[in-house]
């Protein structure tokens, strides 16, 4: 299972190892319900949060998640800013990098410790691969 | 009309929309997100898309508008949706909003407004078309049909 703090948030998943758990960080209301939409029919329980200080303080409160999807820009804190945030608070979550612009500022945010980086909005196809890989880790 | 005829003829306009460029493959993806679990996605996020829209384009109109303008702003305005009208596949709308930043770029502010005009006539114009699609849908299922699935290459 890694290294991963179990919070209260992922106690479904010890009961069975294949429910993967996702966490949306978006400022735009319709990203989020794309991407929800996206992980509710793959079967991801998810929770969304529409900034990167909200999406720090979903993790200072206990909240564990197998997948971050991290939009670049948000107001309050940028998802460049909350992923190094939560990596430096021993997040080792697999956090991806989503962004509107393709090659802006992607080193930047690879730098700050994603481990993918995907154009938004995801199709059913990315997220399955995301998902395969995500799975196999486990 | 019964239900095969009615999914004949969303099919039918649903090819229509893709040929004349109105929709692309990202809306093909927002249909497969709908099932029993979702049973009204489509539907709230093209609501969603709407509002946002009419919100935005009021801001863009504002903000053209200015004795001083502000081509920042207006950038800032146009990305935004960018970024929703390519969430829903609303391609022309979205082929628009890219022109629009380059005269953004250029700091060409009577080409902005005329791209303004531009953006906010595909706007209408997949609207209406949005508007009829889901009219249809509407009409299949009371008629106790379903939407058929279209693939995409």
């Amino acid at each position: 299972m890694g290294n991963q703090e179990k919070g209260k948030g992922l106690m479904e998943s010890q009961n069975s190892a294949d429910k993967l758990t996702a966490l949306v960080v978006d400022d735009d209301k319709l990203v989020r319900m794309i991407h929800q939409g996206l992980l509710k029919r793959a079967g991801v329980k998810n929770e969304a949060v529409k900034n990167g200080k909200e999406a720090v303080d979903i993790h200072y409160s206990g909240q564990r998640f197998d997948i971050i999807l991290m939009d670049k820009e948000m107001p309050i804190m940028t998802g460049i800013e909350a992923t190094k945030k939560l990596r430096s608070m021993g997040i080792l979550s697999k956090i991806i990098g989503v962004s509107s612009c393709t090659e802006a500022k992607k080193q930047e945010f690879l730098k700050a410790g994603i481990d993918d980086y995907q154009v938004k909005p995801l199709t059913i196809g990315v997220l399955n691969s995301i998902l395969e890989v995500v799975k196999a880790r486990k | 009309m019964e239900v095969g005829q009615m999914q004949r003829q969303w099919m039918g306009y649903m090819k229509s929309l893709f040929m004349e460029g109105f929709l692309d493959g990202q809306f093909l993806q927002l249909q497969q997100l709908q099932d029993e679990n979702n049973p009204e996605f489509v539907v709230e996020v093209v609501s969603l898309f709407f509002e946002d829209s009419e919100r935005i384009l009021k801001d863009l109109s504002f903000a053209v508008d200015q004795q001083s303008v502000d081509f920042k702003k207006i950038d800032a305005h146009v990305h935004q949706f960018k970024g929703s009208s390519a969430s829903i596949g609303a391609q022309r709308v979205k082929n628009a909003c890219i022109a629009f930043r380059n005269f953004c770029e250029e700091q060409n502010i009577d080409a902005c407004r005329s791209c303004l005009q531009q953006v906010k006539q595909e706007y209408i114009h997949v609207k209406n078309k949005l508007e009829t699609l889901l009219r249809l849908e509407q009409q299949i299922v009371a008629a106790g049909g379903s939407i058929p699935m279209m693939e995409w290459n």
